[in-house]
């Protein structure tokens, strides 16, 4: 049944939100820390679970399929509500950090991938 | 006539929304094949139609939720919001590889720590050169860098002002749209391919938001290894910029 595959999400969901929120109180903080992805890691381990056995027939997992189908709408509807406006007012200042902290993060993140690609490419071969 | 129209939209507002996503998609698609030949991925330009909606609708509603705040769209709110959104994102983790995760968890968590540390050097450092000189303002400024979530979480936490406060939303909002936008176009220089690739990336770049904007213009796939990590961000910062990051600021300033 669908609604499986669904529940199955939505518990996995629920269960990082709450682990993520306690997360967050035991160090002290009033925010979440890492519920999605908490959850992530627990759908990623039931999926594992759930195949070994056998017990996740192909209606259920399109039952989590059209969710992540729709990912990219969800998106689009995200950015439809941006505060666009204020940003746009928040003068030079705020513009500046903004650019100068994703120019200076891209640098880093394309050093780190370079410096990767020959550990990364003999193992995907083995895969 | 219109106020039946409005009223239907505002009364069903998930359902126009999927209604209004939808064709928004299918614009972006057309203007993908026959204007820029394949160049620019579909969903790129949807999110670019998207921020400029966004805008449209702040003018329009002088509300803080784009489009949201004008009433016949107010089930984009829903769709876009944080719940929908999640849960989408947790979705896309049925797609993912555990070896591959495992493989690059590590340099996940590093790319972590930077993502957190470096924007806030820059953002206490461009803070600094406008004139700011007390730990509050600087840590608060330096927070928003980090996400527009840590900004006012910080901000809050050791007592800055509402001003100031705005101003480092305002930081974090254009960072992630900054991320949205540029991304697609910046992946061949940051060598955005792999799975392990997207991690780094998705504790670098940081914001939710806009890793995950970022990577759906890009490339779909990778959506789920560069949210996994993009997540923890967020908390991340709320964690560190409060508590060492201020103790730090402070110490350097001397007060």
């Amino acid at each position: 049944m669908v609604i499986y595959g669904t529940a199955l999400l939505a518990v996995c969901h629920m269960l990082g939100i709450v682990l993520g929120d306690l997360l967050g109180h035991a160090l002290g903080m009033k925010t979440n820390v890492g519920g999605v992805g908490i959850a992530m890691l627990l759908l990623i381990m039931l999926r594992l679970w759930l195949h070994k056995y056998g017990r996740f027939c192909a209606m259920s997992e399109s039952g989590v399929n059209y969710w992540g189908a729709i990912y990219i709408p969800v998106v689009v509807a995200m950015a439809m509500q941006q505060n666009v406006v204020s940003a746009l007012h928040g003068g030079p200042m705020a513009l500046l950090a903004a650019a100068g902290s994703v120019a200076v993060c891209g640098l880093f993140i394309s050093f780190i991938n370079r410096a990767e690609k020959p550990h990364s490419a003999p193992a995907d071969k083995t895969h | 006539m219109w106020e039946i129209v409005e009223k239907a939209a505002k009364d069903n507002g998930l359902v126009a929304a999927f209604a209004i996503v939808g064709l928004v998609m299918l614009t972006s698609g057309f203007i993908s094949r026959k204007l820029t030949f394949g160049r620019v991925q579909g969903s790129a330009i949807a999110i670019l139609i998207g921020l400029a909606l966004a805008w449209f609708g702040g003018k329009v509603s002088g509300g803080s939720k784009g489009l949201a705040d004008v009433t016949f769209f107010s089930g984009i709110g829903l769709m876009g919001g944080n719940m929908l959104r999640d849960f989408a994102i947790v979705a896309t983790a049925f797609e993912v590889h555990p070896e591959e995760a495992k493989r690059a968890g590590w340099i996940g968590f590093v790319a972590l720590l930077l993502g957190t540390v470096l924007p806030f050097i820059v953002g206490v450092c461009v803070a600094s050169a406008f004139g700011y000189t007390d730990a509050v303002s600087l840590t608060t400024i330096g927070a928003g860098a980090v996400t527009y979530i840590v900004g006012p979480v910080t901000g809050t936490a050791i007592g800055a002002s509402s001003e100031i406060i705005a101003l480092s939303i305002a930081t974090g909002v254009i960072k992630a749209i900054i991320v949205m936008v540029a991304t697609p176009a910046a992946a061949k220089f940051l060598r955005l391919k792999t799975p392990r690739s997207a991690m780094v990336f998705g504790g670098l770049a940081g914001t939710v938001s806009g890793v995950s904007a970022g990577l759906a213009a890009t490339d779909r796939k990778l959506v789920p290894y560069g949210a996994l990590v993009a997540t923890f961000h967020t908390g991340i910062g709320c964690l560190l910029v409060p508590s060492v990051l201020f103790i730090a600021v402070k110490a350097i300033i001397g007060h």
